[in-house]
């Protein structure tokens, strides 16, 4: 279909989270998508919300007026930037009255929020726009004997009047996807609960404990990998899992995969080019399982 | 920053505002607040609630109904919220729970009362737009990663638009975004 978005890497990614944007601008490119880099964006605002709601309204208009600019619509890796973008044009878009206000701010910098982009989760833009058809058709190394579980974190899908997407209670939009690798995608206890990332620096004991609910809930159905689409619920569960088994005095040793990281693997793209040397948790026994799996295929 | 219970002293009639729900009700994300009528949907499902001692969401919204705008608005408590929004999305009175906590955290802020996590991505967005000040050697890094440069920021015009916000306002008098 040859889609084309303006890509809004947010913070979190080029701070610390290189893996998920190697591994998803090598599917994406593979998959015919075209990504044209952002200029001068800023934070979404998400993190700002707690302190000024204002300051994260203008925030995320300045990153809206500045696709509106580039006439392109905005593809994100993390759920929150996503989130946030989606709900602001919404609001926006809607109250007239503080669409005037914010764009009172952003005239300071001679910026002007009109409400014509709109703003797609990348797992959004694989099952609606690219599809799940174009996906199953680039599958060249199923991952028939995988098992995994997903985790989609609460910014994709919560609050349900603002993001609209999936089922926030049930959702079925990543196990859908984990499935067209041909991996199964196991169920287990809680699958929709956050991952705590939010309140690290608040209270760590508290975000910790979180985490710690999902990996043994996911340890207890013996998954051999943890999907997740969002680069906080990753920093929780792949770079925290020592610090949790350390805490708890527990060992789970599960490996954190960014979704685009097993499907690369499944499109037959090599491991070293998906940044698995990137993980904390060691995927060695995973990868290998799956490319010497395929040899003997 | 520790956990302190907000709420085991006696509530003294001279503590009430009668005036704060309405001032909540005319925010942002606060008109609901007063659709509350305390049935716990949002306690009992809160992901933070089951690991902490102090944080349940219900107490907050009463509180705040009951117009205890010092006793909340000075609680650590109310910066535990991870903002899941579970309880927005299960409210059966469609109260944006989340929103209503997010909306007294403001009026915290305002005050001054703010964790340093937060005053930290402010500083970092009014210097360089980003909330993370993202270090010189990742940047470099990404030629190696193959991945395309990041893109220039431009802080000085994130900087315009935020002039006139409230709480960047106080960010130039002390030198930091709402010091204590």
């Amino acid at each position: 279909m040859g889609s084309k978005y303006l890509i809004f890497l947010g913070c979190a990614i080029p701070y610390r989270v290189s893996a998920y944007e190697i591994s998803a601008r090598k599917v994406l490119s593979k998959l015919g998508v075209e990504l044209v880099e952002m200029p001068e964006f800023n934070c979404c605002g998400l993190p700002l919300d707690p302190v000024s709601h204002e300051a994260m309204l203008i925030l995320a208009a300045r990153n809206l007026a500045l696709a509106e600019q580039q006439g392109l619509n905005i593809l994100t890796l993390c759920p929150g930037c996503a989130g946030t973008l989606k709900k602001v044009n919404k609001i926006l878009k809607e109250d007239k009255t503080l669409r005037e206000q914010i764009n009172a701010h952003l005239k300071e910098a001679g910026l002007e929020f009109k409400g014509t982009v709109t703003t797609k989760h990348i797992m959004q833009a694989l099952t609606e726009d690219i599809g799940l058809e174009t996906i199953r058709k680039a599958i060249t190394k199923p991952l028939t004997n995988l098992k995994v579980a997903e985790h989609n974190g609460c910014h994709i899908l919560r609050p349900k009047e603002y993001i609209g997407f999936d089922n926030p209670e049930d959702p079925q939009t990543l196990k859908t996807l984990i499935e067209a690798t041909s991996a199964t995608c196991l169920d287990y206890i809680d699958e929709t609960e956050c991952c705590g990332a939010p309140s690290v620096g608040v209270s760590d004991k508290v975000a910790l404990q979180l985490a710690r609910d999902k990996l043994s809930h996911i340890k207890m159905v013996n998954a051999q990998a943890l999907i997740t689409i969002c680069p906080f619920c990753h920093i929780m569960y792949d770079t925290n899992e020592l610090r949790i088994e350390k805490m708890f005095n527990e060992t789970y040793g599960i490996p954190v995969l960014h979704y685009p990281q097993l499907l690369g693997l499944a499109m037959g793209i090599p491991p070293e080019e998906l940044a698995f040397n990137e993980l904390r948790v060691d995927a060695t026994k995973i990868v290998k399982q799956v490319t010497e799996g395929a040899k003997q295929e | 920053m520790a956990e302190t219970t907000p709420a085991k002293e006696p509530i003294k009639a001279s503590e009430i505002d009668p005036k704060f729900k309405y001032e909540i009700a005319k925010m942002h994300g606060g008109e609901k607040l007063l659709r509350c009528f305390q049935c716990g949907t949002c306690t009992s499902d809160c992901p933070v609630a089951r690991y902490s001692d102090t944080y349940r969401p219900r107490q907050i919204i009463r509180m705040a109904q009951l117009g205890l705008r010092n006793r909340v608005l000075n609680s650590d408590t109310l910066w535990l919220c991870a903002a899941c929004f579970t309880c927005t999305d299960r409210c059966p009175q469609d109260v944006e729970v989340a929103s209503v906590i997010r909306v007294l955290r403001n009026l915290a802020a305002e005050k001054g009362c703010v964790p340093q996590v937060f005053k930290d991505q402010a500083a970092s967005i009014l210097e360089s737009g980003y909330a993370y000040k993202i270090p010189e050697l990742r940047i470099k890094k990404r030629e190696s990663q193959c991945l395309p440069p990041l893109p220039k920021g431009n802080p000085e015009s994130v900087r315009k638009t935020l002039k006139n916000v409230k709480f960047f306002q106080n960010t130039e008098k002390k030198g930091e975004p709402s010091g204590q």
